[in-house]
């Protein structure tokens, strides 16, 4: 019976690691309920249809949760300015001002010079970060309990941490990837870019050395940014799952859940510090990004 | 990891909020938690300002109840000064009218037993006189004694 547990289990990580994802599939594609008549814009049953759906593909929930995630983030840090005052701070606004002051004292602390836009983007990252890391902190069946409910597909997919998913974490590093070409060349010029690229570190005799260098170190800090945040994520959402299955439905049922209910607690609590840190280092990184994009070498 | 559309969403959506985090959050909490510095530092300014002033007030005030204390014990001593002196004059005074009184009780008593001397002197002559008309049993010739009887009164 262990091959059929360790199937079971299996199948339960690899659904409540699959993304609802929206996209189109071809005409005459296979399906379970038989051939496509005609190319179906249609969610995805199965990891395989996600890779045949291509590129023009949107994994919803992960889009959704990021996007309604911004959006509460948006509204009370906006109500929160409109009714503050120069008086004194009250109840949700004090832990508004305090990330406000933690952020600007950082960028304030890194950047050499003045911009307008290093505040509000350090600010954005950490709050929206973290606001999508504690996604995580909501036990992992809840949602696609729901949309089994909700579909009556017991299959249907529903993936709630939008950090966990590649896709999202990306987005956010080639945002601030595009912002630090941006402002290099904004700052130094096309010329004292590629310089900056071609003439270090060796001097001039080694530009195509050095290319290879300085370029691999630009392409390294999107990738090392997006790669961190959604490693330590997806870890951490894979240790909920483990935890779910290995202890909660290996041990008998009673046994199972309570002691599998307080590792999940535990390895919550443990979790916390890092959705708080890597929200952080998303932030402090990107800071010093702008920072270096800024300053002539 | 398998890429698609999600990445393009989440690019924008990221500008989106970026840019709504720069435009109607981010510059307008900054003012206002920079314009409440600088209220707060103005009022603690102003306290320790206003304590400077309340301890100087004090200084004052504690000062000045000296120099009341002090004035007060002055007036207080003078007083008892004043007061002692108008005890003196009072006996003196008093003294002076006992004195006084007692001198003119003396001359009234003086008076009085001149009178009654007076008196005695003119009823003595007359007792002598009739004393001795009982004596002599006789008519005295009052006018070739009176001479006599002027004598003897006179001596009293």
């Amino acid at each position: 019976m262990s091959s059929g547990t360790e199937l079971t289990s299996n199948s339960y990580l690899q659904h409540h690691l699959q993304n609802l994802v929206l996209g189109q599939l071809p005409e005459g594609y296979p399906r379970v309920d038989g051939e496509l008549d005609a190319a179906t814009w249609t969610f995805a049953l199965n990891p395989q249809e996600v890779m045949d759906m291509g590129f023009w593909s949107l994994n919803v929930d992960s889009m959704s949760w990021s996007i309604f995630l911004g959006v509460l983030f948006c509204f009370f840090f906006h109500r929160v300015a409109k009714k503050s005052n120069s008086g004194a701070p009250t109840g949700f606004a004090n832990l508004v001002e305090m990330i406000i002051e933690f952020v600007n004292k950082n960028v304030n602390d890194i950047m050499t010079v003045k911009n307008p836009l290093i505040g509000p983007l350090a600010l954005t990252i950490f709050v929206w970060i973290t606001l999508m890391n504690t996604m995580d902190i909501i036990p992992v069946d809840v949602f696609p309990e729901i949309m089994k409910l909700a579909t009556g597909n017991p299959l249907a997919f529903h993936k709630i941490v939008p950090t966990a998913d590649p896709n999202i974490t990306f987005g956010m590093s080639i945002g601030v990837f595009i912002l630090i070409i941006y402002y290099s060349i904004k700052m130094k010029g096309v010329g004292g870019f590629v310089g900056e690229l071609a003439l270090q570190p060796f001097g001039k005799y080694m530009i195509p050395f050095n290319l290879i260098l300085e370029g691999v170190g630009l392409i390294a800090k999107p990738v090392s940014l997006a790669l961190r945040l959604f490693g330590n994520i997806y870890a951490g959402e894979l240790i909920f799952l483990l935890i779910a299955t290995l202890i909660g439905s290996a041990l008998p049922f009673f046994i199972g859940s309570i002691f599998g209910g307080m590792l999940q607690f535990v390895w919550a609590v443990f979790h916390i510090l890092i959705i708080l840190l890597q929200a952080f280092v998303f932030m402090m990184l990107t800071i010093v990004y702008m920072a270096m994009a800024h300053e002539h070498h | 990891m398998n890429f698609n559309a999600t990445l393009i969403g989440q690019l924008i959506a990221f500008a989106v909020f970026v840019w709504f985090t720069m435009k109607f959050v981010w510059p307008l909490l900054l003012s206002q938690m920079e314009e409440r510095e600088t209220r707060i530092a103005d009022g603690l300014a102003a306290a320790e300002q206003g304590q400077k002033d309340f301890a100087e007030a004090q200084e004052k005030s504690t000062a000045e109840i000296n120099k009341g204390k002090e004035q007060a014990a002055n007036i207080i001593s003078q007083a008892q000064k004043r007061h002692d002196e108008i005890v003196e004059e009072a006996k003196d005074d008093a003294k002076a009218e006992v004195a006084r009184i007692k001198e003119s009780a003396l001359s009234e008593i003086e008076q009085e037993k001149e009178k009654a001397r007076q008196e005695l002197r003119s009823q003595v002559a007359a007792l002598a006189v009739s004393g001795a008309e009982q004596i002599l049993m006789r008519e005295v010739d009052q006018n070739a004694h009176n001479e006599v009887l002027a004598k003897i009164s006179q001596q009293l």
